[in-house]
């Protein structure tokens, strides 16, 4: 019996299911149901356990149907990895219940798609703006919204907290000292701000403020062409931005129906694990210069440049590399850079046990991160932690090992998990992160496979260089695909890779056109991030910011 | 203390007298200046002439004091613009201040949002003069690619802007290439229009 079929079943005896569609599409099952039924289904995938995460939340703008946005939920069972979306159409000015009741980690996201579409969400306490700027009218990402279509800010807002039962967020309380960090704080990484109320050094209530960096990722996909959006990934997490691309590709891939060669998946394995590496340097680096330790910092960088140096001899480009394109790779490898992969993992091995023994041994650093502001499982998953934080509170979710792909099936590595969740362990499980990526490496380097670097189908792929300029054919073929487009099939689908700070999943909706119809992103830290104000609430300041670092809060893809 | 409205030649080393003029020491102190003497009174028995504009602009331009507004992927290079390869402190630019009030170089690295433009205007108007702006990257200079709704397009439509860096991002390179232009600018005393002539925009 198929999961799509054992679902139905099991719903038969909560909820009259006539009224509910089953599909499964692209390899995805999907349930369509009336919004009246939301709380019942969701409640009873929550509580009978088939679905414990809330993986993300978001609308879908449709202005010529009759109720014209649609409410999408990913679910995801952590135990077998299996997948579900639940759509809810819902009119405009109509009201859908929220998921806080289920899932706290719903806040953020069912705030997101109030301030994106309006659409509204019963009884959410806090349902204002979160990406766009306060004095913002409108809706951006509605269909009838112009992309290029601005509205200036002219001052920022006061220190505010959110509503709680019986307390309005905006009335400051006099018995105690009001803060504000950021945006433009060393620790607050450029564009976070944090709000708090302090008793003495204790915080009594926190808050944060995002969208300092939203640049209208979403809004941009929708406006440009498939390929053209490659580039706008690799801006959203900037610290490791092949992983981007290549979570991207692999959706329109996926939905495309094709299979990418055997090399082009060996080279964006070992893209993602150096960039893996050099995100986890990022992190612990920062992480170590927010207590007040430069030397990590300094040592890291070092290396991290050397990476850039490796990604340069690839592609001419160091940060920001958009060396996938749709269909596999945009060149291959020049000669001996595989090699010169191995050389660097060889030194980096060494400097991962140095930046071990400087930071986990030392004594004031572990003084500063052991029992800070700790993170249960449970806790956890009710926020929608993925990645090396979810790890660090105990639960071992990879999905390079849950669901493989690119052949980490057969690869050989560890997956870090941690116990206690703390600051700590977060270091602890990214450093030892650091050690496993490198043996992917090392293990794909050696075997690495012959053949093509991408597919040559000519309604996907530009022919090559020599052939536009040598002869007609490829020159026709390059005409037609950069008038036409590239078109996938109508249809939608989410996919999801594990970057480094967690599942960076693409929610992909094809109108048959050459741009996407939609495409939502679901940032790892955005889940993470939104559980800021309820973990540091009753530690001392100075342990607020070392876990802040910790969470390794990434704007780009947290503001998109 | 009063000073004296016409300097004569006097005992000791140069000084700079209130006017602003360099009074030359005399022969006699000069001439101290031999082979046996402790490093510690050659330093205050040494004489050069310049202008006063000129060496000021000459401590100026070597000793810029940035602070990295850093907001997106520019900032992460400009880590490295920072870090040990490039290390921009081989310019006398490695004092980083995040405090605008102890910074001269306000280094713009990443995109300026719309919600973030009045963030940016208040902690330029906290920087203490003399200062400068670079404005680091396709989006702080001009919006980027992100022809959005909520990206404000240049950060000079809010703030003066010095000095661009074309890039996305730009390498390091090129950003030391930029403070290099700007320490030329600050030597040769070029003038700056767009500085004089910025009036706050009517909010913050």
């Amino acid at each position: 019996m198929s999961n799509l079929e054992l679902i139905k079943k099991d719903l038969a005896q909560k909820v009259s299911i006539e009224r509910i569609k089953f599909e499964h599409n692209f390899g995805n099952d999907v349930l369509t149901i009336v919004k009246e039924d939301l709380l019942a289904v969701m409640s009873h995938f929550k509580l009978t356990e088939r679905f414990d995460f809330l993986i993300d939340i978001c609308g879908v703008d449709y202005p010529n149907r009759e109720k014209r946005f649609e409410v999408v939920y990913q679910l995801l069972n952590s135990k077998n990895g299996q997948r579900l979306r639940v759509k809810a159409p819902v009119g405009e000015g109509e009201w859908i219940d929220s998921l806080l009741s289920l899932w706290v980690g719903a806040d953020w996201f069912e705030r997101e798609a109030y301030d994106m579409f309006g659409i509204l969400f019963r009884g959410h306490p806090n349902l204002r703006k979160i990406l766009t700027h306060h004095q913002f009218v409108g809706h951006p990402l509605r269909k009838d919204y112009e992309a290029d279509r601005q509205q200036h800010c002219t001052e920022t807002l006061p220190i505010h907290f959110d509503n709680q039962p019986g307390v309005d967020g905006s009335i400051l309380n006099p018995n105690y000292v009001p803060i504000n960090v950021g945006p433009s704080h060393p620790a607050m990484h450029g564009t976070l701000r944090v709000m708090a109320e302090l008793d003495g050094e204790t915080i009594v209530r926190a808050s944060c403020e995002i969208g300092y960096l939203h640049r209208c990722f979403e809004k941009m996909a929708e406006t440009h062409p498939y390929n053209q959006v490659i580039p706008y990934t690799d801006r959203l997490n900037y610290c490791s931005a092949p992983m981007n691309n290549v979570g991207y590709c692999k959706t329109v891939e996926k939905l495309l129906g094709v299979e990418i060669p055997q090399r082009a998946q060996a080279m964006r394995v070992i893209l993602c694990e150096l960039s893996r590496i050099i995100d986890h340097i990022i992190s612990v680096g920062t992480g170590g210069v927010d207590l007040g330790a430069l030397t990590a910092f300094f040592h890291l960088f070092t290396y991290r440049e050397k990476v850039y140096t490796l990604f340069e001899k690839l592609c001419g480009a160091r940060l920001t590399v958009s060396m996938t394109r749709v269909g596999g790779m945009a060149q291959d490898a020049p000669d001996g850079w595989f090699n010169d992969v191995l050389d660097f993992c060889k030194e980096m091995r060494k400097e991962v046990d140095e930046i071990s023994s400087l930071m986990l041994d030392n004594k004031i650093f572990i003084k500063r991160t052991q029992g800070v502001c700790p993170v249960k499982a449970s806790d956890a998953i009710q926020w929608g932690y993925t990645g090396p934080l979810l790890r660090a509170s105990g639960v071992g979710l990879d999905l390079r090992k849950l669901d493989p792909y690119y052949g980490y099936g057969s690869l050989d590595f560890d997956v870090p998990v941690g116990t206690n969740g703390d600051v700590y362990d977060r270091y602890l499980v990214r450093i030892e992160e650091m050690r496993q990526s490198l043996k992917i490496i090392e293990q794909v380097c050696k075997n690495m496979p012959g053949g093509d670097y991408t597919i040559r189908d000519r309604g996907i792929v530009l022919p090559e260089k020599k052939d536009v300029y040598g002869n007609i054919e490829g020159l026709m073929n390059h005409f037609m695909l950069i008038i036409k487009g590239l078109r996938p099939p109508v249809g939608e689908i989410y996919d999801a890779t594990e970057a480094a700070n967690g599942e960076l999943g693409f929610y992909l909706v094809s109108d048959g056109s050459a741009n996407p119809y939609r495409l939502k992103v679901r940032p790892p830290c955005f889940a993470i991030y939104q559980s800021f104000p309820s973990v540091v609430k009753g530690a001392p300041l100075a342990d607020a910011i070392a876990t802040v670092a910790s969470m390794n809060v990434i704007a780009g893809e947290l503001d998109r | 203390m009063a000073q004296d409205s016409n300097p004569s030649p006097h005992q000791g080393p140069a000084v700079i007298t209130s006017q602003g003029t360099l009074v030359p020491p005399t022969a006699e102190a000069l001439s101290g200046m031999s082979g046996t003497q402790h490093v510690d009174d050659m330093s205050r028995s040494f004489a050069l002439t310049t202008r006063l504009d000129a060496i000021i602009a000459w401590g100026q331009k070597n000793a810029l004091w940035p602070m990295p507004y850093g907001t997106a992927c520019c900032g992460i290079e400009l880590m490295s613009v920072m870090g040990p390869k490039y290390d921009l402190a081989r310019f006398g630019a490695e004092v980083v201040r995040f405090s605008p009030r102890q910074a001269d170089l306000l280094l713009v690295a990443g995109t300026i949002t719309e919600k973030m433009a009045p963030v940016l205007v208040r902690i330029y108007r906290q920087m203490l003069e003399p200062k400068f702006v670079l404005s680091m990257g396709a989006c702080a200079s001009t919006g980027g690619f992100y022809r959005a709704y909520h990206v404000l397009q240049g950060c000079d439509k809010v703030i003066p802007v010095d000095v661009y860096v074309p890039g996305c991002p730009p390498t390091p390179e090129a950003v030391l290439d930029g403070v290099m232009a700007l320490q030329r600018m600050i030597a040769k005393g070029q003038p700056r229009p767009w500085r004089d002539n910025w009036k706050a925009p009517d909010y913050v």
